[in-house]
């Protein structure tokens, strides 16, 4: 959508504005409703109360602002960047600006959540026309102060102007504001007319985050507050038989041991089993201490005995399976264009490759922890949580409490990745809490977080392409992954489309390992498999592989296809854009590099990858990134998640892998599991913004799944060798170092 | 459990609990000095580094019967309003994402810098290598270092 134009909004269902005792006016909007237009609001619009509001927006008869930011913040920036949209156009100074996080509305609402790049696309609107609305208010007071209309005055930077120059602050205005009637209509600003929105602005919480303030959900403390740590099955189809707690009782930290299981089946049983409740249906031992440290201690002094429930599988036979699955017939096919069969039968040439990736723990560098007290009056938990509304109704199903008793408030996260999507580690601790009555603080350990986690599964593609006569006439892609295959979208991506034959069909084997999103779901490896493939196949065709993409994109422009997920003319442009800037082909002959190209998460982006041998290793010197995400709302944070999108990536398609034996994770700690360091970092990123007028979408995962194939290819042009399964280094003949 | 005295922030504290309880844990269910986090507990990501005696440690391997009588400094010492030039730089640099790790990369880094203020940047590729940025922020810290060299020397 181009927002070159003004544009006026007339929804006004999710705004109320009252005023405060305090002094001031609260603009209550709930912004998920405000996201959809056909969603009427729940109730009355009179009779709701603070809890049936997702955000706010607070003026102080001073003027400040205090902006309440709805989603949960696992590092990709939205608790700035989502204010930023509604200072911009409530036209205040950010410095004026505090910004807070908001509760979980635990009734209502839909999307309170991080995940899948989301926030800033579906806020864009709503949040500036919340914004908007304000300011029009504190305006129409003024007005009315002066006994002038509105369209006579002019507000800016907090400050309200008549025609004679006389000025009144928006503090000054708030109490006669908050009185008025919502107004039905508002205009948005003009792009180039924004003040906020495109100024690098720092994260609102870097002050606290310097010195060591409390932010974290570990970091979150109640008066009378104990710590638990919980004994979960070592091997995934492994439950407890039975226990013997002598020793841990024996500890004068240790002031009790538990059970809990109970509470999780019955949910995981009934019939509002919720996808975050990835739970084992084992019981598990649970040691409540006076400190952290009692309960880890604890912990390792329990002696239990588990017996095994289902298989105890392992990578070797996840690898037969899967290969046996791709090399089968037993497919669901997803997209079906053309006729694939008969291309391939016609073919005077066919490439056909497998790619194969590994399980990957996430490593959220603050291992899963939450707070909980329960009382008969409320269900109260506090911590990291990126999807609160789904685990406020499991945890309202498992207790058999009210939903509304139910209160969730969000920390601060230490990484999300995926991970915290899942509530297993709330659902335990409710749990707990609910059988001690007494306000309890659950803690992983590292070891626990690696081995019991919701990992991304094992997942091997095999793709097929079919040349004749020099051309490319049929695309065959064929998935095999661990639980889950890729969502509905993807077969939609590039390159549909683009060929007149093109197939995508999935198969799965249902594994007793948990498994669940990882930062960018299926395209993390879907990209390195398909671009590296691409890449063989302009070698075998003998074209510029640049080329090769620009004229496939070019079939699709000729060819409008509306069930396509990309546009051909962005991924071309940022195509165009990498290439003008990493200078491609024209860098000297000791530097290598690969190209790649990619959509997901309506974004589009395009890598190059530099790299030099040296002492017969190749070392990644640089990463050329062109991205097109629309309108960049906060330069200093897209370039923060740009680059840690793109190490992520090498990082874990170069050294991540978490193997198992008879259903036990073989790594458990940065010892045994290698995270990228700043050693393996390349020195420069260079990362280069599209310029348009384009709505934007966002950045929290787009630019990782290019990254993988751009090193890849960039290898196979150092050292001729292919890399087709991740980790790479594993298949490079180097020593893999870990911590 | 056990009586220990500890010099912390140049402020005396008495705590009583386990001789091995690791100092990261003293720190911050004893003491409330949550600033120093726990990542792994083996030393190998550096979430947990305070300055001992002006030394990068880390805290999750230092038994609490072994850190009396030593000046240990956590990130909510460094400086009295987060002023150091290292907090300072990370400020300018707007290193942080999740900001979880962030307050170990500032105690090694302000370590390092104290013994080391004009570094190559090998050497700061070095002096860093021991934390890890779940984020991958590594290119921002690593400016962050040199502006904070900057603002030493």
């Amino acid at each position: 959508m181009n927002l070159s134009k003004q544009q006026t909004f007339s929804r006004r269902s999710f705004l109320k504005t009252s005023a405060l005792a305090s002094g001031g006016m609260l603009i209550s909007f709930n912004l998920f409703t405000a996201c959809k237009s056909d969603v009427k609001p729940p109730v009355d619009i009179s009779q709701l109360n603070f809890n049936d509001f997702n955000a706010f927006i607070k003026i102080s008869d001073e003027g400040k602002v205090t902006i309440f930011s709805p989603n949960p913040e696992i590092g990709q920036g939205v608790k700035t960047s989502m204010p930023m949209l509604i200072a911009e156009e409530l036209d205040v100074p950010w410095e004026d600006v505090y910004v807070q996080q908001a509760v979980l509305d635990t009734e209502n609402y839909t999307r309170q959540l991080a995940g899948g790049s989301q926030s800033i696309r579906l806020g864009w609107e709503p949040l500036r026309q919340t914004g908007a609305t304000a300011k029009q208010m504190l305006v129409n007071a003024a007005a009315a102060k002066w006994g002038i209309s509105p369209s006579e005055c002019k507000a800016s930077q907090g400050i309200i102007t008549n025609p004679k120059g006389e000025t009144l602050g928006y503090g000054d205005v708030v109490k006669e504001a908050a009185l008025l009637d919502v107004p039905g209509e508002v205009t948005l600003k003009d792009p180039k007319d924004f003040t906020i929105v495109g100024k690098n602005t720092s994260n609102v919480d870097i002050d606290k985050i310097i010195t060591g303030k409390p932010l974290f959900g570990l970091d979150y403390k109640e008066e009378g507050m104990v710590y638990a740590s919980v004994l979960r099955p070592p091997a995934f189809g492994q439950i407890l038989e039975s226990f013997d707690d002598t020793a841990a009782r024996a500890l004068s930290g240790v002031i009790d041991v538990i059970v809990i299981g109970e509470k999780a089946r019955i949910h995981l049983e009934g019939e509002k089993k919720n996808w975050t409740a990835q739970l084992s249906k084992s019981d598990k031992v649970v040691v409540i201490a006076k400190t952290t440290w009692d309960a880890i201690k604890g912990k390792k002094a329990i002696k239990a005995v588990w017996k095994n429930d289902s298989e105890l599988e392992s990578t070797e036979s996840h690898d037969k399976i899967l290969l046996d699955l791709l090399n089968g017939e037993k497919f669901d096919t997803r997209r079906k264009d053309g006729n694939v069969k008969k291309a391939f039968a016609n073919a005077d040439k066919i490439l056909e490759r497998v790619y194969e990736s590994p399980f990957l723990p996430h490593n959220c560098m603050e291992p899963m922890n939450f707070f909980a007290n329960i009382t008969p009056e409320k269900v109260h938990l506090v911590g990291p949580i990126q999807s609160p509304e789904d685990a406020a109704k499991v945890v309202s199903d498992m207790l058999d409490r009210k939903l509304e008793d139910i209160h969730i408030e969000m920390t601060r996260i230490g990484g999300g990745f995926g991970r915290r999507l899942y509530g297993d580690f709330i659902y335990e601790t409710a749990e707990i809490a609910n059988k001690i009555k007494k306000p309890v603080k659950m803690v992983s350990t590292r070891e626990d977080d690696m081995t019991t986690g919701i990992y991304r599964p094992a997942i091997k593609y095999k793709i097929a392409a079919s040349i004749k006569d020099g051309k490319l006439t049929g695309y065959h892609l064929k998935e095999a992954a661990v639980n889950i295959n890729m969502y509905g979208l993807i077969p939609n991506f590039f390159p549909a489309a683009a060929l007149e034959n093109y197939q995508v069909d999935t198969a799965n084997y249902k594994s007793n390992i948990t498994t669940g999103a990882w930062r960018a779901p299926y395209t993390n490896f879907l990209a390195s498999a398909e671009q590296s493939f691409f890449d063989e196949l302009a070698e075998l065709l003998e074209v510029d592989r640049v080329q090769m993409h620009l004229d496939l994109l070019e079939n699709v422009k000729s060819n409008p296809e509306p069930n396509i997920e990309y546009s051909p003319e962005r991924l071309q442009g940022v195509i165009k854009l990498v290439v003008d800037k990493s200078n491609w082909g024209k860098t000297g002959p000791d530097v290598y590099q690969g190209f790649s190209v990619y959509y997901c998460h309506n974004t589009h982006v395009a890598e190059v990858a530099d790299i030099t041998m040296e002492n017969g290793n190749p070392v990644i010197k640089k990463v050329t990134c062109a991205v097109d995400c629309g309108i960049v709302v906060n330069p200093l944070g897209a370039l923060n998640q740009v680059r840690g999108g793109i190490i992520d990536g090498i990082g874990h398609s170069m050294y991540g892998e978490l193997t198992f034996n008879n259903g036990v994770p073989q790594s458990n700690n940065f010892n045994s599991f290698q995270l990228i360091r700043m050693g393996q970092t390349p020195p420069e990123i260079d990362v280069h913004f599209v310029e348009n007028d384009i709505a934007p979408t966002g950045l929290g995962e787009p630019t990782l799944p290019p990254v993988g194939a751009a090193v890849a290819n960039a290898i196979y042009k150092a050292t001729g060798k292919r890399l087709t399964k991740q980790p790479y280094i594993n298949n490079m003949d180097l020593e893999k170092v870990v911590g | 459990m056990a009586t220990f005295n500890l010099k912390i922030n140049n402020k005396k504290h008495t705590v009583e609990a386990d001789a091995d309880t690791p100092l990261l844990w003293v720190l911050r269910d004893h003491i409330d000095l949550v600033g120093t986090k726990y990542g792994c507990g083996i030393g190998q990501c550096g979430a947990c580094t305070v300055h001992v005696d002006g030394n990068a440690m880390r805290s999750c391997l230092l038994p609490v019967s072994q850190a009396e009588d030593m000046s240990i400094t956590t990130i909510e010492g460094l400086s009295e309003d987060g002023n150091h030039p290292v907090q300072q730089a990370w400020k300018e640099i707007d290193v942080p994402q999740c900001g979880y790790c962030q307050s170990g990369q500032i105690m090694t880094a302000s370590a390092f810098l104290n013994q080391n203020s004009n570094p190559t940047n090998s050497e700061i590729r070095d002096a860093m290598h021991g934390n890890i940025c779940r984020c991958a922020s590594y290119n921002s810290i690593e400016k962050a270092v040199k502006v904070a060299a900057d603002k030493i020397s």
